[in-house]
This record gives structure tokens, C-alpha cells and sequence, in this order.
């Protein structure tokens, strides 16, 4: 029998970026035992490389601005797949939840007046982005970092999980994971469980997320017998990095373009003009002219089509690349140089101005930068009730990126954070309260436990197998190949054999060195995460067969009006016959695909939606 | 930066010669790679686990000196292994990378820095002044942003603790780990203290439990920073005037002595019952001892603060 230690909290939170460290506050105001779990150090969650703001209707800046444009916006931008409750709790919460960031420390940029100054974001029909510069996400998670810490909330760092754990009922009770720095197992026995891992970005080869984005969460999950949705709807960031190599896929921020960037292809032409879709043809400006007057006064013009919403943006520059005219590593040029003085650049953007400088050795004050798309979001996910962060599985909840439905096909740019904020609360008072009426003693199958104890171990035991870095490489390449910015049918079809024969080679993976802080270890675990959510998105990929939002198929280039009806609903049924994949984990071959319906908004709502056009 | 590339030439290779071992000891090993263009170190040591070494420790996240996670000693000095680019160290030498030395090494370039995390918890926490009547209809605190720029100068602190890492204090002296919070922490309880919002008191427990008068202001912490944070002159030495004019100022003495405090020493607090919390004892803030400028309660009218005995002792800048 394994030996591992074992901890007993009431709310466990697994992942410590803005949902969960939010999730895992509200859980402790409500006086239940609760800890936090997270793969890395403290602080470090990939919240902190949110840039550009969180999106919140405090009518800072626009007085005229309220929940309903933000909401009208957010499903607009989502390409009305997102879960209409969702986005309308969003709306109405977030300008509370940021206040309340302030009240814990956070320092905003002002406006004149003293108050949170927000700025112009893609998508966004009023300036509504609460930011710090271009450093928000870092603002935001020391915020509730150091509130969590004041709080007394225990953090267990570095810790890898590997599976959920159920009771003989089915209701998540608790996980089994690893202490990184030793290598030793740990059990944590819980009443209730909150997912807040993240994202997936780690399966293609570029993307603005940090190795942590492994999709543990949405794994997990699935393996615990949960409902994802709309896992084919991927955001590719319309501008990463692309020049040196090494850094290509590092975000830039869309606060470029909302202080006054532009996007010029080789010839020097501002082609976003040339690609308005008639959905935001009537609030785009048709000159830019017009748009550079929108910039200082939104009254006085359209907004440019620069800040159309990031899927539109993403696939223009695509095709500006394809076309030939491409800047010279295979982007397109980025230009706030020619547009704001070197003073203005350095204080609104101070990162970014860091990061070109001392990674490409380009002085954006100066010089235009190239970026092109890259793999940024996941809009699916978890499959949540919007109201309590529920998942279809008792005990589990969901909030933050590892969670769907809320931003439907596209997310805005600065609805992540206000996610995190508005649904990591949610997902507290959820897991709470499930907690806190949960009766009886909570029991584990300690089984269950020996067994993902004994796959976890078992590449120490092979004297000859697979490097798991060539599987990670092999998949990202497949992934970024096959199942990218633009799609199609028979490249899908293709992905789907190459993954099948990625986890039969995952399962052969051979390791030495000890399981003390060795990340060729750590990898190997977390390659049947990264296997399952790219057999997911794959597998929404074909069945989805339409261009909405950040899934765009090339054979079929038009929006369905009945696709936009439906949810590709994930999982794996109970009679799915228990195939083993790579990690003792449930084989990627079990997962099924429904179309389900989306939940009917009531009219009021809808109302909303054409009124504000 | 170095003009000729060589060493990082597509024609050329890299030798890295890498620390491995754990806390019973170790030795560099050498691995010899092609160079490839525009690499940072981070890079160079990623090819080696994939191609290498698959049980290389090392720690990283961003990969864009946002998160603070790579910190190591690059041929013997402090830096984020993600923010080095391979050309700007010598060309064609061997490129030397150490864990960091003041923390105890957990194995081969990844240290224990739970020290960091324990001085973190000692720290008061923040504690805003009430709002007033008319933020609270405004919906949130009305602060100037010349007056929230001073704090948010230290929180873009990333906690790489590379300062921490070349303090003298604690570098040197393993035993001071105890009782000194050191540079990062330093910062952070100045970016309290100048906070406009915050009123709790942290100067007593700064020299009394901290150690901040074991500073002694060599500026190595400052010089490391890969967030350019003025850490010696815009925190600690402003804390170090803060805690002595508390201490030493009769005036300031006599200030706190006769009115109603709105910073309080751990003392105070601690001999407060819980019932008479924050809100309840400050029910006017004010700024009292020397306050940082800018630290000040909008809304409020200047007189009162004018009046405070030592406000006109603040120091410039």
C-alpha cells in the first residue's frame, strides 16, 4: 500500500490564481476550514500575467455606461453561445467585486476626480477597464494574495494534483496529489471541492500561457464524471510575440491597441478596415479619420475597427500573413510608436516597454512591434450552474477559465478577470454552503488512491521508454498544426489519430532522477491532462461545423443559426467500459459528444440586445 | 550590449555549466548545446531538460519577467534566467548558472524561499480608513493619482526575492533570518505605510522585530531589482526616518500622546480588544508622527492635518 499524508479542510480550492484565491477568501469568511492547493508557488498563478484590466460598468469614465451595454457587449463579443445567466451576473457583480478589491488594498490608476479610471478595451462600446498600467493581473492577485494570507488561509504550494477522489455516493470528497519539492503523496479529505486551474494553452506549441496550463482542471473534472461545454471554442490572442522565437506567443497586450496602436501590414496599410464584419459594421469606423477621432472622444466618431473583438482581429492578421503581407518573422506590425509620445508609451505601457526591449531588443517608443496570434483562452469548459458555480458533479465547483459558458464562442478582453472576481465569490458561497449541509463523515476509497499512487510511479519502473518532453513537443506541434486559428475537417479527423497514438506512447514514458522536484516527472503527469483537453477541443472542433466566435472551420466558413442553438456537451458515461489511457487515467477514446440546448434567455434580456445597438 | 554575437551564432555552440545536487551537496555540470538566435538563459536550460537532463530542476512560469519564479545566479550574478538574453553575456565563454545562494537549495536550481513567505505573514495587514459621505455615494475611495503612484512604485514588486538573495544581512548571516523581514518586505511595509488609505502603525514592530536598523543601506538589493524599484531610497530609507522620528521626535511624541491615534503600534493593537477594531478607533483618521506626502484623507478639511504637530516634518520627495 502506498504511503502518503492525508489533510482533512472543509472547502479545498485547487488552484491558486484570481478564482481560486477569491473562491477560497469567501469560503473563509463563512468560517469553514478551507485551503488552497496550487501547482506552484504562491503569487505566481497565471493571473499575473493578465495585462491590459479588468471590465467592470462603474461609469467611471462614461457616466453612460451600466450592466446592460456590458452584458449586450459580453454576448455580442461571445457570439450569443454564452450562458445568458452567466454574463448577466457578470455584468451586474463586477463593478462591486472590483470596488472591493480597493477596500483590500488594491491601487488602480485614477481619473481626475479621484475615482478607478478605466480604459477602452476590443468590444468594449464604453472605456470600462480598472487597470495599474499594464500590470493588472499582478495587482489583482497580490490584492488577494495578501488578503488570503491575512485571513489565515492555508496554502499548500507546489503541490501537483492528480485525480479527485469520490465517496461511495459519487460526491467528490477529496483528492490525492504530490508535494512537488519532495515527491511525497498527500490526500486532502474535503467536503466540497473548487476547480480553479486555468486553462490549456500548454498543448499548442505557441501560446501566452505559462507551462501551468496543462488543463488539469478540465481533466480532472471529466475524469470525475462532470459535463464540459463548448471546449472547441479557443481564443487565439490576436497579438503575441513572434520575434525571437524563443519568446513568440508572449502576450502583448490589447491596451496597446486601446491607448491608440494600430495594425499596419508590409505595405504600411491600417488593414483592419478591410475586415469589418457586418455584425459591428454600424458602431466601426468606415475611415481613419474617423477613427482617430474616436480615440480622444467617443461621441465624435465610430471606434477604429482595431478594437473590434479579438476572434475578428486574430483571423484578420491570419489572412493579411497568408496574403504575403506579413512583417518579416511572420506577423504584422504593431504601432503606438507613430501615435503617442515616447513619455505617454513608457507610462501607460510600462511592461510592455520592458518586455520588447529586453527580449527583442525593439524600443516600442520608436519602433513598431510584430506580433501575430497566439493561443491565449479557453472559453469552454466546465459545465457550470451559473447562479452557485455548481458543476454537474455533487461536490465539485468551478470558477475562472477552467469553467464555460460564460463567455460563450470569444471573450471579451478584460472579462477574464471580472470572471475570476464575480465567479471565484460565487464558487465560494457554492462550495460553502454545499459544505456546510453535507452530513456525515467524509470517506475516501483507498483504493482509488493506491491506484493513482501506482501509475504515477510506474515510469520510475521502466529501464527504457519515451522522453516525455518529445511527447509534449510532438503534441504541441500536432495541436498548433492541426487544430489552430483556422480549421478544417479531414486536419481535425487527423488530430484525433495523432492524439490516439500520443497517449499510447505517453503510457510507455520511462524516468529516472527520483521523484524530488524533477519536472521530467512532473511533465509525465501532467501529459494525460494535456492529452485529454486537446482530444476535447479536437472532437468539439468537428462537430461544431461553423465558424463562431474563436472556432473558425474553413469548410464551413459562415455561422449556422441552429449550431448557435447548441452546446457540444462532453463527458464520459458511466458505461464508457473504463479504457485505461496514459497515467491509469481514463482512456481520451471514452469521451462523448452531445449537442445539447443552450438555456433560453427570457425576453427582457433580449431586449437588451437590440436596443443597444 | 555586446556587439559581436559570437557564442550565440547559429554556427556556434553553448557550453551551460548548470548546478546539480540538494541540500547534502552537488557539482556543476557541463552540457554543451547549438546555439540557437534571440535564446534567453531560461531557454538554453529548458533544451537541456528536453534533450539533456529531464530531471533538471529549475522554476519558471511566465517566461516574461512578470512572475518572478526564475531567479538564479547567472555566471555569479542575481537575475531572472528569463529576462538574460544569451548575447549580452560573454561570447563564447561558458555560461555559469547557480541557485540562489542565501536560500537552501531544494535540488539542483530551485531553493526553499519559504522564508520569504513566513516574514510575509508577519506583517500588518492593510487597513483602510473609513469612506466618507461622499464616497460612499461615489461608489469607492477617491484617492489623486500623484498620491497612489508612491506604493504603486513597490507593488510592482514581481517577489523574485532576488533581493532578498543579496542582502548582505541574511546572505551572510544565516542566523538573522529570525528577526530581519529584509528588502522585499522592507518594501512592502513601505508601500503600506505610504498608502493613502492604510492606518495601521507598522514602525514600532519594523525596528523592533524586523530589523530594519540592521540595514545598512548598500543599495545591493536596489542594483538587482529586474522591476527597476528604487528599494533603498524610496522605501527603506524613508521607512528608517519614519521609525526614528517616532521614536526620537518629543514633538511627534507629544502629538500621538494627545490625540486620537489613527496609525497604532503592534502594542496598542494588541492590547485593544477585538470589539474596538480599526473602524471603531478611527472614527476621524488623520495623519499623525511624520507622514509620507500624499498621505492624506481626501475629503477631509486640511486644518486638522496641518495642525498635527510633526506634519510639518515630512520629508521631501
Amino acid at each position: 500500500m502506498a504511503e502518503y499524508e492525508t489533510h482533512d479542510f472543509d472547502v479545498i480550492i485547487i488552484g491558486a490564481g484570481g478564482a481560486g484565491l477569491r473562491a477560497a477568501i469567501e469560503a473563509r469568511s463563512r468560517g469553514l476550514r478551507t485551503a488552497l492547493v496550487c501547482k506552484s508557488l504562491l503569487g505566481k498563478a497565471h493571473t499575473v500575467m493578465a495585462e491590459g484590466g479588468v471590465a467592470a460598468a462603474l461609469g467611471n469614465v462614461y457616466e453612460e455606461d451600466n450592466w446592460k451595454v456590458h452584458f449586450r457587449d459580453t454576448m455580442r463579443g461571445g457570439k450569443m453561445l454564452n450562458n445568458w445567466r452567466m454574463a448577466q451576473l457578470h455584468a451586474q457583480e463586477s463593478p462591486d467585486r472590483v470596488r472591493e478589491l480597493e477596500d483590500w488594498g488594491a491601487l488602480f490608476d485614477r481619473t481626475e476626480d479621484g475615482l478607478i479610471l478605466q480604459r477602452d478595451f476590443g468590444g468594449h462600446r464604453f472605456a470600462r477597464l480598472a487597470h495599474v498600467g499594464d500590470r493588472t493581473g499582478l495587482e489583482l492577485i497580490r490584492t488577494l494574495q495578501q488578503k488570503a494570507v491575512a485571513d489565515g488561509i492555508e496554502v499548500f504550494m507546489e503541490v501537483k494534483v492528480l485525480r479527485l477522489l469520490r465517496d461511495a455516493d459519487g460526491t467528490v470528497s477529496g483528492l490525492v496529489g504530490y508535494w512537488r519539492p519532495s515527491g511525497e503523496f498527500v490526500v486532502f479529505k474535503a467536503k466540497a471541492v473548487v476547480m480553479a486551474t486555468g486553462g490549456v494553452g500548454k498543448s499548442w506549441m505557441y501560446t501566452s500561457n505559462s507551462w501551468e496550463s496543462t488543463g488539469d482542471g478540465h481533466a480532472m473534472s471529466l475524469w470525475a464524471g462532470a459535463d464540459l461545454i463548448d471546449m472547441e471554442c479557443i481564443q487565439f490572442h490576436p497579438t503575441g510575440m513572434v520575434w525571437p522565437l524563443s519568446v513568440r506567443g508572449i502576450l502583448v497586450t490589447e491596451g496597446v491597441r486601446g491607448d491608440g496602436g494600430v495594425l499596419r501590414n508590409s505595405e504600411g496599410k491600417r488593414f483592419m478596415f478591410d475586415y469589418i464584419p457586418p455584425m459591428f459594421a454600424a458602431e466601426t469606423a468606415d475611415s481613419e479619420d474617423e477613427g482617430d477621432k474616436w480615440y480622444d472622444d467617443h461621441t465624435a466618431g465610430r471606434r477604429p475597427p482595431e478594437l473590434l473583438p479579438r476572434d475578428e482581429v486574430a483571423r484578420s492578421i491570419n489572412s493579411e500573413v497568408k496574403a504575403g503581407r506579413g512583417s518579416p518573422h511572420g506577423g504584422v506590425f504593431l504601432d503606438i510608436a507613430t501615435r503617442r509620445t515616447p513619455e505617454d508609451i513608457r507610462r501607460r505601457l510600462p511592461s510592455m516597454y520592458h518586455q520588447f526591449k529586453e527580449l527583442a531588443g525593439v524600443d516600442i517608443t520608436a519602433e513598431a512591434m510584430e506580433v501575430g496570434p497566439t493561443c491565449h483562452y479557453i472559453m469552454g469548459g466546465v459545465r457550470v450552474d451559473a447562479d452557485s458555480a455548481a458543476t454537474t458533479v455533487a461536490g465539485l465547483f468551478a470558477a475562472g477559465e477552467v469553467a464555460g459558458g460564460m463567455h460563450g464562442a470569444n471573450r471579451l478582453g478584460g472579462n477574464s478577470l471580472s470572471d475570476l472576481l464575480v465567479f471565484g465569490r460565487r464558487a465560494g458561497v457554492g462550495a460553502a454552503e454545499f459544505a456546510t449541509d453535507r452530513f456525515g463523515t467524509v470517506t475516501l476509497d483507498e483504493s482509488e488512491i493506491d491506484e493513482a499512487i501506482e501509475a504515477a510511479v510506474a515510469p520510475f519502473d521502466r529501464e527504457v521508454g519515451e522522453n516525455p518532453y518529445d511527447i509534449q513537443n510532438d503534441l504541441q506541434t500536432t495541436m498548433q498544426r492541426l487544430v489552430g486559428i483556422i480549421r478544417t475537417g479531414s486536419e481535425l479527423e487527423e488530430a484525433l489519430e495523432a492524439l490516439e497514438v500520443l497517449e499510447e506512447r505517453a503510457g510507455r514514458v520511462s524516468l529516472s532522477g527520483g521523484r524530488r522536484y524533477n519536472p521530467g516527472w512532473n511533465l509525465t503527469t501532467d501529459l494525460p491532462s494535456m492529452l485529454t483537453v486537446s482530444r476535447l477541443t479536437a472532437q468539439g472542433a468537428i462537430n461544431r461545423k461553423e465558424s463562431r466566435g474563436g472556432h473558425t472551420r474553413d469548410d464551413f466558413p459562415s455561422a449556422d443559426p441552429e449550431m448557435g442553438t447548441v452546446n457540444f456537451v462532453q463527458r464520459i458515461p458511466g458505461d464508457a467500459g473504463g479504457g485505461t489511457g496514459a497515467g491509469g487515467t481514463p482512456t481520451i477514446c471514452s469521451i462523448t459528444v452531445t449537442p445539447e440546448p443552450i438555456p433560453v434567455m427570457p425576453d427582457d434580456l433580449k431586449e437588451l440586445l437590440e436596443e443597444a445597438n | 550590449m555586446a556587439e559581436e554575437h559570437a557564442g550565440t551564432g547559429p554556427a556556434d555552440d553553448v557550453t551551460m555549466r548548470v548546478w546539480r545536487g540538494d541540500e547534502t551537496g552537488g557539482e556543476f555540470a557541463e552540457y554543451v548545446l547549438p546555439a540557437q538566435e534571440g535564446e534567453v538563459v531560461l531557454d538554453v536550460i529548458h533544451r537541456v531538460q528536453a534533450t539533456h537532463a529531464p530531471d533538471l530542476a529549475c522554476r519558471w512560469n511566465c517566461k516574461a519577467g512578470k512572475c518572478g519564479s526564475c531567479s538564479a545566479e547567472i555566471n555569479g550574478l542575481p537575475a531572472l534566467m528569463c529576462m538574460t538574453r544569451m548575447d549580452t553575456l560573454p561570447p563564447g565563454e561558458t555560461v555559469t548558472v547557480a541557485p540562489m545562494r542565501t536560500f537552501p537549495i531544494l535540488r539542483d536550481l530551485v531553493t526553499d524561499v519559504s522564508y520569504n513567505y513566513e516574514m510575509a505573514k508577519r506583517i500588518p495587514p492593510f487597513e483602510p480608513r473609513p469612506k466618507t459621505a461622499d464616497e460612499e455615494s461615489a461608489g469607492g475611495y477617491r484617492m489623486q493619482q500623484i498620491d497612489v503612484e508612491r506604493s504603486q512604485e513597490f507593488r510592482k514588486c514581481i517577489e523574485c526575492y532576488l533581493c532578498q538573495n543579496v542582502c548582505h544581512v541574511i546572505r551572510d548571516h544565516e542566523e538573522n533570518k529570525t528577526a530581519f523581514a529584509g528588502p522585499r518586505f522592507f518594501a512592502r511595509s513601505a508601500e503600506l505605510e505610504m498608502h493613502p488609505l492604510d492606518v495601521n502603525d507598522r514602525r514600532e514592530l519594523l525596528q523592533q522585530e524586523q530589523g530594519l536598523g540592521k540595514c545598512n543601506i548598500t543599495k545591493c538589493c536596489t542594483e538587482v531589482c529586474p522591476e527597476h524599484i528604487k528599494i533603498t531610497d524610496n522605501a527603506i530609507i524613508p521607512l528608517k526616518e519614519r521609525v526614528v522620528d517616532a521614536q526620537y521626535d518629543p514633538v511627534a511624541w507629544l502629538g500621538r500622546k494627545i490625540r486620537k491615534r489613527a496609525k497604532r503600534t503592534p502594542t496598542e493593537a494588541a492590547s485593544e480588544s477585538p470589539a474596538t477594531g480599526p473602524a471603531a478607533v478611527q472614527p476621524q483618521p488623520e495623519v499623525h508622527g511624520v507622514p509620507f506626502p500624499g498621505h492624506q484623507v481626501p475629503g477631509q478639511a486640511p486644518e486638522p492635518v496641518a495642525a498635527a504637530p510633526a506634519a510639518d516634518d515630512s520629508p521631501a520627495g
